[in-house]
């Protein structure tokens, strides 16, 4: 059995754990068995998990799971896989799958891969695909225990219904007790989609001059239902949140749409954002190595290009 | 108080990847390898600044063969106290923590720092899995950590669009993230002390690693760029709806 920890925000299944369950699905099909999904505290969606492949939710809502513990959260995961016997445990390479999955595996006694962007290979062991050396390459690894835990890197796959709104079950746990204090969440706004999730990405770098010039890239973001990033050097000036940082040393993401304003493309930066499907590069040097990544390149300023291209959209939708 | 540091080597930002005859090894010629930006970075600096106002010593930990030796007296060259390393080959995630984390156990440290993820394998498991061994609590992606008493810190937590603030008790085991500290580049004085600070090399335990690399590929080359007329973001916008298909 294929086990999916279904990750909840303000009560509702996360976008991320639903690829995960569809990621589950599938490699469950290739597997010969089921999926099924496990979900920690409430969530007022919980019967459309089966409609991305779960044939039953097993569900504790100890009020233990309303904050974040890690070592609770891990040791409840493990245990639920030890008890339904699961084979394969698939998590959201979410800040929180991130911080589980090494915990995870090793109460499991499991290999593990995080950041997973294929389904497995099963014909001869069992393998799996991710981005190494910050997407500059990619690599096939084999888990070679009985147990195997994987974590699936947002956007990897494009999810489908293949099912139907299934049944909730309890599933009896030994929760922790709790070994950190979480004292506050500070959520800076919650219409946004979080970054690694995000299928649309409008991100500005230093060509923007300064803070005050955002506000073109905000109402492209907005025409276009994106989140707004940024490159290095803008937010080591503070010109924008640090959780906006994309790149090697900020957040990798892989969405459909990234659109890199006044961004000149450093190799560090392509490391974050090169595997997104389609990118615009928008910049006043035609030598800017970013164009050499681009799909559609557009050599101008962008104070003039930026405004004209978010009316150009407003348009289209009209 | 008693720091621990673990760091890893990862070939530098800039280093072009290729692979060797059968894929399943990094092509090393030509490559620049420095100890990962996170570790040194945030971590590393973090333990200083901790034990620079609380006192104690700073230990540094590597899993890796002598000649990794250049990045651990980095690390002694920025201010860490004295440094171990495991002596055998990196090989997987769950080898190098179950390596740190045997080693732990025979030690006392009240906080153990990890970078957020190498930028290597990206893995970012190494501090769960040496948690889940040593039954410590642990904190990944630390923006931010203050000591409040000489068994307290209050830690705050990256999450998607937002932040956690936490408190916790020694002993624990923190990722460090961006934030956390402002990169030092060591002086004179440090690299020249660094060399006869203690490096101790230690005794690998036996160990299976549970993963095994099959190959690596390289992504496939990317088509060549479309430049779309800076008057004609209308064409822009027809093309990233009908062609691409992504608006
Ligand atoms: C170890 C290491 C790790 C790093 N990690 C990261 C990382 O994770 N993420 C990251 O982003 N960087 C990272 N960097 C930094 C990286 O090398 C670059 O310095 C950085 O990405 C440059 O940011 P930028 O493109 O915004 O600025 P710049 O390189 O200064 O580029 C600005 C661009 O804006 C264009 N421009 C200016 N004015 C206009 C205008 N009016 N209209 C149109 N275009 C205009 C310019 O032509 C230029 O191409 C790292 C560096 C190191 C050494």
């Amino acid at each position: 059995m294929v086990l999916v920890f279904v990750e909840t925000e303000n009560g509702k299944v996360r976008k991320a754990a639903l690829e995960a369950v569809y990621y589950g699905y599938l490699t469950a099909q290739k597997l010969g068995t089921s999926c099924q999904a496990l979900l920690l505290g409430n969530a007022e969606d919980a019967t459309s998990i089966g409609l991305y492949g779960a044939t039953l939710v097993h569900q504790n809502d100890s009020i233990s799971f309303n904050f974040f513990d890690n070592q609770i959260y891990s040791a409840a995961i493990a245990q639920a896989a030890k008890k339904l016997e699961a084979s394969v445990v698939i998590l959201s390479h979410s800040s929180n799958g991130k911080s589980l999955i090494g915990n995870i595996a090793y109460l499991l006694d499991a290999g593990s891969v995080s950041a997973a962007i294929d389904i497995p290979e099963t014909d001869k062991g069992f393998s799996v695909r991710k981005g190494v050396y910050s997407s500059k390459a990619l690599v096939n690894i084999e888990i070679n225990t009985p147990v195997r835990v994987v974590s699936v890197l947002g956007n990897s796959l494009q999810i489908r219904v293949v099912g139907a709104n299934t049944e909730v079950q309890s599933i009896s746990l030994d929760v922790l007790q709790p070994g950190i204090k979480v004292l506050s969440v500070d959520k800076l706004q919650s219409n946004v989609t979080p970054l690694p999730e995000a299928e649309r990405v409008v991100s500005g770098g230093r060509g923007l001059k300064g803070p005050e010039n955002w506000g073109i890239v905000e109402e492209l973001a907005d025409v276009l239902h994106a989140t707004t990033a940024c490159s290095r050097p803008v937010s080591d000036a503070d010109w924008r949140p640090h959780h906006e940082h994309v790149g090697q040393t900020g957040i990798a993401i892989r969405p459909n749409l990234y659109i890199a304003i006044g961004i000149s493309g450093a190799i560090q930066h392509l490391a974050g954002v090169n595997n997104s499907k389609t990118i615009v590069v928008i910049n006043k040097d035609p030598e800017a190595p970013f164009f050499k990544s681009a799909n559609y390149g557009v050599v101008g300023d962008l104070f003039e290009v930026v405004p004209k291209l978010t009316a150009a959209i407003k348009n289209l939708n009209a | 108080m008693k720091l621990l540091v673990c760091i890893s080597k990862t070939p530098d930002t800039t280093a072009k990847i290729a692979f060797n005859g059968d894929n399943t090894k990094l092509e090393t010629a030509g490559i620049t390898f420095i100890m990962n930006p996170y570790d040194e970075w945030y971590a590393l600096v973090k333990a200083i600044e901790i034990q620079e106002k609380w006192g104690g010593s700073v230990s540094v930990l590597h899993v890796g063969p002598s000649e990794n030796d250049s990045i651990i007296r980095k690390a002694l060259a920025i201010g860490a106290t004295d440094a171990y390393r495991i002596d055998t080959e990196a090989v997987s995630a769950d080898q190098v923590a179950f390596q740190m984390a045997s080693f732990i156990q025979q030690h006392a440290f009240d906080i153990i720092f990890t970078g957020k993820e190498t930028i290597d394998y990206n893995g970012a498991e190494v501090g769960g899995r040496m948690a889940a061994q040593l039954n410590f609590p642990f904190i990944s992606f630390a923006s931010h950590l203050e000591m409040v008493a000489e068994n307290q810190a209050i830690v705050k937590r990256d999450m998607e669009g937002g932040t956690e603030t936490i408190q916790v008790n020694t002993p624990f085991v923190v990722s460090a993230a961006k934030g956390m500290a402002e990169q030092r580049i060591p002086n004179m004085k440090g690299i020249m002390t660094a060399k006869s600070k203690p490096l101790n090399v230690v005794t690998p335990q036996e160990y299976s690693p549970k993963i095994n690399i099959v190959s690596h590929e390289l992504p496939p080359a990317k088509k060549a760029v479309q430049y779309i007329d800076p008057e004609n973001m209308a064409e822009l916008a027809r093309l990233l709806r009908e062609e691409a298909k992504v608006i």
